[in-house]
Parts: C-alpha cells; sequence; structure tokens
C-alpha cells in the first residue's frame, strides 16, 4: 500500500476484517525505539562473562586486552585443590554508555589429578544465578526492573593451543555447558601456532564439536542488517587470540603486541590474529543478542526443569489450561495436606505408644497384684496354722487344767479321807 | 520515579552475589557504546505494541479526537466509532491498529467504552472497565506464569484518556469516583473534552479547580517523570502546568491563511486543533505517542501489573491477608519459597511437639512407674508387719507353750512325787498293819 512517507495503517476491527488507511501525516510513533533507546541508557547495561579454561592460558590477560582496562587479580597457582569460580564487578563507561561488567574466572580448572568433577562448580556457579533470577520472578513482591542480573550471558571457553585437537576434559565441559549458556570456543595463546597449523586445527576443532553433538553460540543471522557479517564471522570459529596489555611502538603509533625476537605479535592485526574478530562479535555487534539468548533460551529451559521437577504443570489431565491460582492452591492444598498428614502420622505413632506402655504398666500391675494376694494367701494359711496350734494348745491346757484340777480334788479329798484315817489310827492308838 | 507504595521491604535474602562494584577508566576504544544501536535495531524487528483507553461519556468527542490523534479516519461513516452504535449497558470494545512508519511497526488497540456514564442510575458503570483491565493482566499474569513459555503479548491497558464535560465548575462525582477506583490499576490521564467551549480564562480556572479536586481526593493521575535533560525537563515542566489538558478533535480539514489545518469551523473563526494557543492536543499528541510511550508502558509493567500481581498471589498464598509482619515477610518471598519456609517451620514444630509429647509421656510413665513402687513398698510393708505380727504370736505361743510344758512337766513330777509319797505311805501301812502295831 503506497502512502505518503511510505507509512500507512492498516486497521483489524475486531470481527470484521482488515482494511488499509493511510497516514495523512507524521504522527511521530517512529519515535518509539528511540524512546526504548533512551530508557535503556539511562538505565545502565549489564553484561557477565564467564572464562573457563585452565590455568595459565591468559583469561585474565585477554579480559584485560578486551576491555582496555586492568581488571583486578594476581595469577593463580597450579596447586588448588578443586575448581572455583571467582567473580569481580566493574562499571564502565563508553561516551554516555554505562555497562555493569562481571567477569567470572574459573581458578584451577583443569590443574587436578582426577578431572572428572570439573565441571560441576561451574554448572552450579550457572545454575545458582539462574536460580537467583528465577526466585526474583517467583516472588510475591518483587522488584524486576532494578534487579542486578547475575546470569552468564556469555561464556568463553579457552581451548589450550596444543595444535592437535580437544582434550577430552574440553569435551566432556562443553557438552555439560552447552544448554546452559552461550559458548564461545576461543583458542589461547595462539601465537604459538602456525597459519598452517592453525586452520588444520579449527577445523579438527569444529568437526569435533560437531561429532560430539556440543552447541556454541551462532551469530544470528536472522537480522539483514547485520546477517552478512555474522555468517562469515560464524565460519571463523573457534577465534584464534592473544591477548596483551604491554605496549609496543610499530611505526609511529603505540599498539598492544607480544614482542618476540623473531617479531611483535600485533594484537590488533587481522593478519596476525583473531582478536578484533572476538571484540566486534562479542562486544560491538551481538552483546545485546547474548543476552537476550541466555533469557529467552537458556534461562527458559532452566526455569521450564526447575518447575517440571516441582510438579507444575500447564494443562491438567484433561488438557484444559491450569490458571496460576489454581496452580498455586492446588500446591498449596497438597503441601498442607502432606503436613497434616505427617502430624497426623506422628500423633498415631505416639496414641500407640501410649497404649503399648499402658498396657505393660497393667500387666506388671498385675503382676504385682498377683504377687501380693499370693503372699496374702501364704499369710493367711501361716494364720490359720497359728490359730489351729493355738487352739490345740488352748484345748491342752484346759485339758491339763481340768486334769490338774481333778487331781488337786482327788489329793484334796485323799488329804481329807486321810486325815480322817490317821486321826481314827492316831485315836485307837490313843485307846 | 515511582509511588513509594511500590517499594519491597528492606532485608529480603537475596542469593544475587553480593559484588563490590569498582569503576573503572577505559584506556581505548572497546566498543559497548554501540550496545544503544543493537537495542534500537532488535526492538524494531520486535515490533512495539500500545493499548490505549478512552473513557467518557457519549457526545464528548472521543472518536474524533482518536480520529485527530492518529491524523487518518479510524473512525468514519462507514465504519461508525462504538459510540454512535446505541448501547443499553457499558461495553468495553476494542479495536486492534497495526501501524508502520518509518521503518517502525506498532500494533496499537483502542479501547472504547461507550455507554458510560450515559445511563440515569451509573452506580457501577466504572465495573465493566475494571473487568476489562483486571483480565488484560490476568491474562499476562496466566502468560507469564506458564511452564512454557513463549513470545508474551502485551496487551495490557497502557493508558486511560479520560474525558471530562466542560462544564467549567468542576468534577462530577461520576469523574471523581470512576479515576479514584481506577488511579491505582491503570495510568489516568485527564483530558478536558471539546475544550473549544471555554475562553482561556475560564479553561484557567476550571483546570485549577479540577487539580485542586484531584488533589484533595488523593487521585493520583499518571505523572511525567522527570528527566535529567534539561531541554526536556523544561517542556516537562510546561507540560506539568497545563494539566489537565484541554483538547479539541476534528475530522474536518480547513484551509485557513493558506494552509491546510484539522479544526472546526465557526461563524466567528477556526478552531485549530494543532495550534497550541487553542488547545492543548499537540502537547497531548507529543506527550502520548513521541515522548512517553515507552514510559506509560513501564510504569503499567512495573507498578500497576506489579500491584496487581502481588494483590493476586498474596490471596493465594497468604490466606487472607491480614497486614501483620508474618504477611509482610511472606511477601518478600515467592510464593514456592514460602512453602519451604512453611515446610521447614513446620518440621521445627513438629519436633517440638515430639520433644513436648515425648516429655509427658516419659513423666506419665515415671509418675505411674513410681505409684506402682509405691504400692508394692506399701504391701510389703504391711506384708513385713503382719509377717512380723504372726513371728511375735507365735513367739508368744510357743513361749506359752513352753511355759505350760514347764508347768506341766513341773507338775507331774510334783505328781509323781506325790504318787510316791502315797505309794510309800500305803506302803508303809501295809507294813505297819502286817506287823500289827495298827488295831
Amino acid at each position: 500500500m503506497k502512502c505518503v512517507n511510505g507509512s500507512e495503517i492498516i486497521i483489524l476491527w475486531s470481527g470484521e476484517g482488515a482494511r488499509a488507511v493511510p497516514l495523512a501525516g507524521h504522527v511521530g510513533f517512529d519515535s518509539m525505539p528511540d524512546q526504548l533507546v533512551n530508557k535503556s541508557v539511562n538505565h545502565g547495561f549489564c553484561f557477565n562473562i564467564l572464562c573457563v579454561g585452565e590455568t595459565g592460558l591468559g583469561k585474565s590477560t585477554l579480559m584485560d586486552t578486551l576491555f582496555n582496562t586492568k581488571f583486578e587479580g594476581e595469577p593463580t597457582q597450579h596447586n588448588q585443590p578443586g575448581v572455583q569460580l571467582k567473580s569481580n564487578t566493574y562499571e564502565l563507561q563508553e561516551s554516555n554508555v554505562r555497562l555493569k561488567l562481571t567477569v567470572v574466572n574459573t581458578v584451577g580448572f583443569g590443574d587436578q589429578i582426577n578431572k572428572e568433577d570439573s565441571y560441576k562448580s561451574i554448572v552450579e556457579f550457572i545454575d545458582t544465578q539462574f536460580e537467583a533470577y528465577l526466585q526474583e520472578e517467583l516472588k510475591i513482591k518483587r522488584t524486576l526492573h532494578s534487579y542486578h542480573d547475575t546470569r552468564i550471558h556469555a561464556c568463553l571457553y579457552f581451548i589450550a593451543p596444543t595444535g592437535h585437537s580437544l582434550k577430552s576434559l574440553d569435551l566432556v565441559t562443553m557438552k555439560k555447558l552447552d544448554s546452559k549458556v552461550n559458548i564461545i570456543p576461543i583458542i589461547a595463546k595462539s601465537d604459538a601456532i602456525s597459519k598452517s597449523e592453525l586452520t588444520k586445527f579449527k577445523i579438527k576443532i569444529t568437526s569435533e564439536l560437531v561429532s560430539n553433538g556440543v552447541q556454541i553460540y551462532q551469530f544470528p543471522t536472522d537480522d539483514e542488517t547485520v546477517a552478512e557479517i555474522n555468517s562469515t564471522m560464524n565460519g571463523h570459529l573457534p577465534f584464534a587470540v592473544v591477548g596483551s596489555t604491554e605496549e609496543v611502538k610499530i611505526g609511529n603509533k603505540m599498539v598492544k603486541a607480544r614482542q618476540y625476537p623473531w617479531g611483535t605479535v600485533q594484537v590488533e592485526n587481522e593478519n596476525h590474529c583473531d582478536f578484533v574478530k572476538l571484540r566486534e562479535m562479542l562486544i560491538r555487534v551481538n552483546m545485546e543478542d547474548l543476552r537476550e539468548q541466555t533469557h529467552t533460551r537458556h534461562y527458559e529451559l532452566y526455569r521450564r526443569c526447575k518447575l517440571e521437577e516441582m510438579g507444575f504443570k500447564d494443562t491438567d489431565p484433561d488438557c484444559k489450561p491450569f490458571s496460576l491460582q489454581e496452580t498455586y492452591e492446588a500446591k498449596r492444598n497438597e503441601f498442607m495436606g502432606d503436613l497434616q498428614k505427617k502430624e497426623e502420622e506422628m500423633r498415631q505413632m505416639f496414641v500407640q505408644r501410649v497404649k503399648e506402655k499402658e498396657a505393660e504398666l497393667k500387666e506388671a500391675e498385675k503382676e504385682l497384684h498377683e504377687k501380693f494376694d499370693r503372699l496374702k494367701k501364704l499369710h493367711q494359711d501361716e494364720k490359720k496354722k497359728l490359730e489351729d496350734k493355738k487352739k490345740s494348745l488352748d484345748d491342752e491346757l484346759n485339758g491339763f487344767k481340768q486334769k490338774k484340777t481333778a487331781a488337786e480334788l482327788l489329793q484334796s479329798q485323799a488329804q481329807q479321807a486321810g486325815g480322817s484315817t490317821t486321826l481314827k489310827r492316831d485315836k485307837e492308838r490313843k485307846k | 520515579v515511582l509511588p513509594p507504595w511500590c517499594f519491597v521491604t528492606p532485608g529480603q535474602r537475596n542469593l544475587n552475589l553480593k559484588l563490590f562494584v569498582s569503576q573503572r577508566n577505559l584506556e581505548g576504544y572497546v566498543g559497548f557504546a554501540n550496545l544503544p544501536n543493537q537495542v534500537y535495531r532488535k526492538s524494531v524487528k520486535r515490533g512495539f505494541e500500545f493499548t490505549l483507553m478512552v473513557v467518557g461519556e457519549s457526545g464528548l468527542g472521543k472518536s474524533t479526537l482518536i480520529n485527530s490523534l492518529f491524523l487518518t479516519d479510524l473512525y468514519s461513516k462507514d465504519y461508525p466509532g462504538p459510540s454512535l452504535r446505541i448501547k443499553k449497558t457499558v461495553q468495553v470494545e476494542q479495536s486492534k491498529v497495526l501501524v508502520k512508519e518509518g521503518g517502525v511497526q506498532l500494533t496499537l488497540t483502542i479501547v472504547d467504552t461507550p455507554g458510560f456514564g450515559d445511563a440515569v442510575d451509573n452506580s457501577n458503570c466504572w465495573q465493566p472497565v475494571i473487568n476489562y483491565i483486571d483480565s488484560k493482566c490476568e491474562d499476562f499474569l496466566n502468560a507469564e506464569s506458564r511452564v512454557n513459555r513463549r513470545l508474551m503479548p502485551d496487551n495490557r491497558v497502557h493508558c486511560c484518556l479520560y474525558f471530562i464535560a466542560p462544564s467549567g465548575h468542576g468534577l462530577k462525582p461520576l469523574d471523581i469516583e470512576f479515576m479514584k477506583r481506577l488511579h491505582d490499576k491503570v495510568n489516568v490521564i485527564p483530558l478536558i473534552a471539546k475544550a473549544d467551549t471555554l475562553t482561556p480564562e475560564e479553561c484557567q480556572l476550571f483546570k485549577k479547580q479540577i487539580m485542586k479536586e484531584i488533589q484533595e481526593h488523593k487521585i493520583q493521575i499518571y505523572e511525567f517523570p522527570d528527566i535529567e535533560d534539561d531541554e526536556d525537563s523544561k517542556l516537562i515542566r510546561k507540560i506539568k502546568e497545563r494539566m489537565p489538558l484541554a483538547v479539541v478533535g476534528s475530522n474536518v480539514v480547513i484551509e485557513v491563511n493558506g494552509k491546510k489545518v484539522r479544526g472546526r469551523q465557526y461563524p466567528w473563526g477556526v478552531a485549530e486543533v494543532e495550534n497550541g494557543e487553542h488547545c492543548d492536543f499537540t502537547v497531548l499528541r507529543n506527550m502520548l505517542i513521541r515522548t512517553h510511550m515507552q514510559d506509560l508502558k513501564d510504569v503499567t509493567n512495573n507498578v500497576h501489573y506489579e500491584n496487581y500481581r502481588s494483590r493476586k498471589l498474596a490471596a493465594v498464598t497468604c490466606n487472607g491477608g491480614v497486614d501483620t509482619s508474618k504477611t509482610k515477610n511472606q511477601m518478600t518471598r515467592s510464593p514456592l519459597a514460602q512453602m519451604e519456609e512453611e515446610r521447614r517451620e513446620h518440621v521445627m514444630k513438629m519436633k517440638k511437639m515430639e520433644t513436648e509429647m515425648e516429655q509427658v509421656f516419659e513423666m506419665k510413665v515415671k509418675e505411674k512407674k513410681q505409684k506402682l513402687k509405691d504400692s508394692e513398698a506399701e504391701l510389703e510393708r504391711r506384708h513385713e508387719q503382719m509377717k512380723k505380727n504372726l513371728e511375735a504370736q507365735y513367739k508368744e505361743l510357743e513361749e506359752k507353750k513352753r511355759h505350760h510344758e514347764e508347768e506341766k512337766s513341773n507338775w507331774e513330777a510334783q505328781q509323781r512325787i506325790l504318787e510316791q509319797q502315797k505309794l510309800d505311805a500305803s506302803k508303809t501301812m501295809e507294813k505297819n498293819k502286817k506287823k500289827g502295831k495298827i488295831f
């Protein structure tokens, strides 16, 4: 539809089909991108880079070179017991653009004898940043617009310049990371490789990555403005870089370079290394895309997995969509039910114990009573025996008493009679 | 600049890395100054969305204003605006427009509310409006909360133009009521409609009166944020002084002094729509479209939507939302973290309950055992006593017996002696008899 200023309105009535109407003048909608950009610039930008690679591959030097500034840190030793991640945040400004840059370094990567678990702390770190964002996003009262995003937007994987192929540690680590972060593989300290060796090396690396199913970050080719340069650059991956913060005078300029007896390697010379390409792609052209991919792809994947793990679903068994409220309510009911069940179980257990103990004590009580009943019976028997004995003794006593009384009576009678006989005798005698 | 009632309670736990941020100066070209261009490029590719709502009684020129705003006849004789169609109750109607200008694509949704304020009894005529706004927030909330999230279309209402009738006196009760109910749900921009019926002085007075009443009723209309840029801040101040904006709309293009302008032709002259001295239309258009469209969307997203969301989620998880300190604490967590916390609390509670029940149990058992012991002791004691008693009796009996035996044997011995004596005596008598001594 040809119109004034190349602008038009296509009207889509609710239910009445579409018709196109020209704009009769400049309304001003085309200022929207500028409004958005102004807001972003005012807000400031944020970018987080993770550098993964063995100790001594020049990670810190490369960061210094890329961002033209001296970042913190001393070179690390090789005797770390495990892989640690150290991060530092810097506020940089270039013209009117403020950037909060976080550089995360893997300390001790590849130094251990057993490197099976090396990738674990890296994966954990990346997941922790996702988790922090997810927690913030799920809060009831949240402040996403002022949240300091710590999610890793780009992972520079430093490959040792052996000239042959990838190490198995590299393959294992990259495989574990490719679904969590945008991986940009680079060949470190590439001034140790000649040009012909480099071509072969790059081909070998790319084919190994493909055959192992490692998905590295592809510079986007969907936007016409940058599609061409991006697709060309995709073909130069992995970038062979050299880093240096020292400056050497070449001609009448001071350039960043490494000076050897046989010549000087200029960092920003595209014939010498791919440093400029890396800087172009990473910072100048695709920084925003790296952030977008992290948010819409890697973070969404993490979030989806996490929510599914917790039992959240989008549709119920009848394929009707859940509303958020229903989901939370269902979850909450389940949760409360669970808690209540636990409480009930514990109570029941206690009731059981009480019952058992009561039965035990009752048993003991019964035994005790039985024991004393027995004793009582014993005692009663004894008492009865005693009574009997007493009775028999009493009988005997009575018997004896009677005998005694009877005998005494007889005796007294006999005495009386004897006395009278004696008297008679005496009387007769006297006569 | 956000109203203070949006800020989160301090002291929230944060998994965010607490980083010491240091400033660094660059010593050469890096290239991230190109970031704004990258953002620009991506946003153009994505396209933009905006939803505009117009509310006011019929006949206030809403449709005309929309046509004027977009410099085209969205509403015309063949496609009349919703207001011209007779409605019995308050409706909420939306129409979508796809605008392309200068390579930028914008999907504009215009929401009209025919029938608003037209009935005799207008109680709750704002309810359909509130329902519409809430339902769009609800859609967004559900889309945002899905497990599988796709591109989420933003159909939330970003701006609500409220048309005030040009009475010249002040706000009507309906105006006040409506704005009070909607100011915390959507960006409300009040407009004085058909401003060509007011003289500049009348208009000034009217505006002052309206602003006074708005402040009195604590209505929070959309505030233009201050921009640091000096030039723009002057403009902003100018806009703020002119609030509420008095607008005139027209569907007709008239020729004035050789120029074609939109305006309203009267016998006494032409009221030009785009003339800053005639009305504030240009101010409105510039503000709404050219400078603050993005900010209206941001405030909707960061303030109004977040308020809706926290209210909705608090209702689900906080069971009632009584404003205690516990609820405030709950708000700073996600519902899932909230459940985790509750689970932990419950475990502690259970442990405590368990220890308590255990204690009571032990105590009761001890009591019972003690009682048993006591009664055992008591029974023992009694048994002992009885035993002693019996023993004493036995002893007594033995003593008695012994005594009796002794007595018996004594007496028997005595008897024997007596018997012997008797025998001896009778023997002697016998002897004497025999001897004849006895006559």
